[in-house]
């Protein structure tokens, strides 16, 4: 009888054992198949031009993506701007001031946000920034990115706040800190590993976005001075030209994707930077 | 690294030693009113009784002190239990001193017995104890220790010789009895002196070897 | 019911810092502490004693009002630092003269010429911070070690050493009063013997009220100590009568070990 038991439970072993690992490498095989694509596809079109020039009409070659570039970077650049503070502020608030009701309803709300598909994030940035105005424009889809971020943002801070030791707030406040110097001087300096790094990946998530971009910055042929006129973006363009009839077209497209992904992974490693220098403190 | 209380032990050792001159000089002069005759000096001698004993109790509340406050370990806790010890033994060796002025100022009314010669001989060698015990507390050293205690039987044997010759004197003359009787006391407080004396130097050889050698008769396993 | 006897220390000759009358503390409904009147003389050790939870680290705390920050607390009764009620007074402004030590070390993550500086920083103070730093390391017995390494990070130091540093930076404020509460609890016995060295050396500048489970640490270090049982204070005398006469015999129970 126990020979039995026996067996089945190392063969059970084996089983799940073979399972796990299969189930692991499939995960690692498809990331490496989508990047073995982009590098194989992408890799022969990422020539000076692509990261210089303007697109050129159809037909002609030599044309590059440098406004969709800049133009996601300067998307990126308002999002920052409009979402990290909020996000920051209402993390602080939920870790530090917070009521028991208050703070579960931000919290609450903050995951229904992130939980909302970016389409309609889109549609609500339209009805608010391009309708009035009746123009795309780069503030609207900065806004709408900049919304996009604000979730991530919060939870992220919140976290790294709380993971600071109560004896860190209480030390400042014995020496006669203001429970906004605390905040400042000491806890935030010591959660702003975490922080940045949540920050950094709302960014390089929102990096991606095509579905919001498509009703608020529209896109652009040309470069977009100031901020009120559409732009061109990595995402947009991608979707535009691989649904096009023209080659060229879907190795620009394959390139785009490229960059798109280099400048996640630059993202990615810029948290590990932050984070080994400055790391959780005070745990 | 140096403690505080370090300082307080320092000052122990200084007061149970000031205690300890107070009292050889208290024997010293007992001793040689009795021998010499001297009024004065058994006068001296009992107006420092109370100076002893109020020492003795200073002593006692300052080892009671470091005792409870800084629960002292191993040489430490040997060195305040020795003291305490030897407290009691100088105050016992004050009270001899004190019976032996007594004596003296009872015998002076009376003309001399004999001359001195086993007195004298005892009283140095009550004397010299008491004054080699100290030292070797002061010097921390067993060897002397270890000498006083080979002096008792010294002391003891002193004594007896002295009872003999002090009763013979009494059984053939009748008219110094009164006189011999006290100069027997005195022999009795000096090998009692001597005694002490010995207790002292066993405490110090506790208090710096933790080897307790009271009572070598006693079989200890 | 009887009254709970504070005996009260004869401290008439010696200056007083903190009179504390008719203390009561409450967390939301209970009761922590119970009708106290005690004494702090200056330039004293005084040590708070007793068994776990009967209100002595929470007693402490109400003297810097460090207990304000936790939510429906109350604080009833009168608190007097030289003569001034604290409980009107600027928090701020009291919390430079008096500064408090934790049980767990916890330093800034900063430099440890920063942790000692901040204090300095905070209260607006303009001048020679170098100098004041250092005043204030050598006072905390730590200038020695960490001269040649001010800018690095305080968690590079050890236990002991990190605790020396808050000790450290609350004395850069030069503060009249130290609070310590168990600040050796989480330190070995040669690191304990080194700060209460310390607190001996620091009498003189500065007064200390320190809680400790330790008895002998408060048989050894302080000058007078209070004894804390359920919330009340039941004796209150010099060390050295505390530890060898007590006048009540529950503290007799407590000191003997023959408590609980």
């Amino acid at each position: 009888m126990n020979r039995i038991r026996t067996i089945w439970r190392k063969s059970l072993n084996v089983v799940m054992l073979t399972l796990t690992g299969v189930a692991a490498f499939a995960v690692v095989g498809v990331l490496f198949f989508i990047l073995g694509y982009l590098v194989y596809y992408g890799g022969k079109s990422l020539n000076w031009n692509f990261f210089t020039k303007l697109p050129v009409p159809v037909g002609e070659t030599g044309g590059g993506m440098a406004n969709a570039i800049v133009g996601s970077l300067k998307l990126l650049l308002l999002a920052a701007l409009m979402g990290l503070p909020v996000g920051l502020i209402a993390g602080i608030y939920l870790a530090e001031f917070g009521g028991k009701t208050f703070s579960f309803v931000i919290r609450y709300t903050t995951d229904l946000l992130n939980g909302v598909p970016s389409i309609v994030m889109g549609i609500f940035a339209y009805s608010i920034v391009v309708e009035p105005v009746k123009h795309f424009s780069t503030l609207a889809g900065g806004f709408a990115l900049g919304v996009m971020t604000i979730p991530i943002t919060v939870r992220a801070t919140e976290e790294f706040l709380r993971a600071i030791p109560g004896s860190l707030r209480e030390g400042a406040m014995a020496l006669g800190a203001s429970k906004w110097r605390t905040i400042a001087s000491v806890v935030l300096p010591a959660a702003s590993g975490g922080i940045i790094t949540g920050m950094l990946l709302a960014l390089a998530r929102v990096a991606g976005e095509t579905a919001p971009l498509l009703f608020t910055a529209f896109s652009n042929q040309f470069w977009s001075p100031g901020w009120s006129q559409p732009i061109a973006s990595l995402p947009v363009m991608i979707y535009t030209y691989a649904i096009a009839p023209y080659d060229d077209w879907h190795r620009q497209a394959w390139a785009a994707g490229l960059v798109l992904l280099g400048l996640v992974l630059l993202a990615n490693l810029g948290c590990r930077l932050v984070m080994n220098r400055r790391g959780v403190r005070g745990v | 690294m140096e403690r505080h209380w370090e300082h307080d032990l320092e000052e122990l050792k200084r007061r149970i030693l000031w205690m300890g001159s107070l009292v050889e000089r208290a024997v010293h002069q007992a001793v040689h009113a009795v021998l010499d005759a001297e009024e004065p000096l058994a006068e001296a001698v009992l107006s420092e009784e109370d100076a002893i004993n109020e020492m003795q109790i200073e002593i006692d509340e300052r080892v009671q002190r470091l005792l409870a406050l800084q629960a002292p370990m191993a040489v430490d806790l040997r060195f305040l239990l020795a003291v305490s010890r030897i407290n009691g033994d100088l105050e016992r060796i004050g009270d001899q001193a004190v019976n032996i002025a007594h004596s003296a100022m009872r015998v002076l009314r009376h003309p001399q017995v004999k001359p001195y010669v086993d007195l004298p001989r005892m009283s140095e060698l009550a004397e010299g104890m008491v004054r080699d015990s100290l030292n070797a507390l002061v010097r921390g050293d067993q060897d002397l220790a270890q000498s006083v205690l080979q002096r008792d039987d010294q002391v003891d044997r002193l004594r007896d010789q002295l009872f003999r010759e002090l009763l013979t004197y009494m059984m053939e003359n009748s008219s110094v009895v009164f006189s011999a009787f006290e100069l027997v006391m005195v022999a009795k407080n000096l090998e009692r002196i001597g005694d002490h004396a010995t207790n002292i130097a066993e405490d110090v050889i506790y208090f710096v070897a933790g080897r307790d050698v009271r009572h070598p008769a006693l079989d200890r396993r | 019911m009887t009254t709970e006897h504070s005996h009260a220390v004869s401290t008439k000759d010696a200056p007083v810092r903190f009179q504390i009358s008719h203390l009561n503390f409450f967390y939301g409904a209970k009761q922590a502490v119970f009708d106290v009147n005690l004494s702090i003389p200056a330039k004293k050790v005084t040590a708070l004693i007793g068994p776990s939870g009967c209100g002595k680290s929470t007693f402490l705390r109400t003297l810097n009002r460090m207990n304000e920050t936790i939510r429906h607390s109350r604080v009833v009764g009168d608190i007097q630092l030289d003569g001034q009620d604290i409980l009107s007074m600027d928090v701020v402004a009291l919390r430079r003269r008096v500064g408090m030590v934790f049980q767990r070390p916890n330093p800034f993550p900063k430099s440890i010429y920063d942790n000692v500086a901040y204090g300095l920083r905070i209260n607006g103070y303009k001048g020679r911070l170098d100098d004041l730093v250092e005043h204030s390391l050598r006072r905390a017995a730590l200038w020695e070690e960490v001269k040649d390494y001010l800018h690095k990070s305080a968690f590079a130091l050890s236990g002991g050493q990190q605790q020396r540093l808050c000790i450290a930076r609350a004395l850069a404020v030069d503060p009249e009063v130290l609070l310590l509460d168990e600040p050796c609890s989480a330190l070995d016995p040669v690191t304990t013997a080194k700060i209460e060295e310390l607190m001996f050396q620091l009498k003189d500048s500065c007064t200390m009220a320190i809680v400790t489970h330790n008895m002998q640490q408060a048989a050894r270090a302080s000058d007078f100590t209070a004894f804390m049982l359920d919330g009340r204070l039941i004796e209150h005398s010099e060390t050295s009568k505390l530890f060898t006469t007590p006048h009540d015999p529950r503290t007799e129970a407590y000191i003997t070990g023959r408590f609980g």
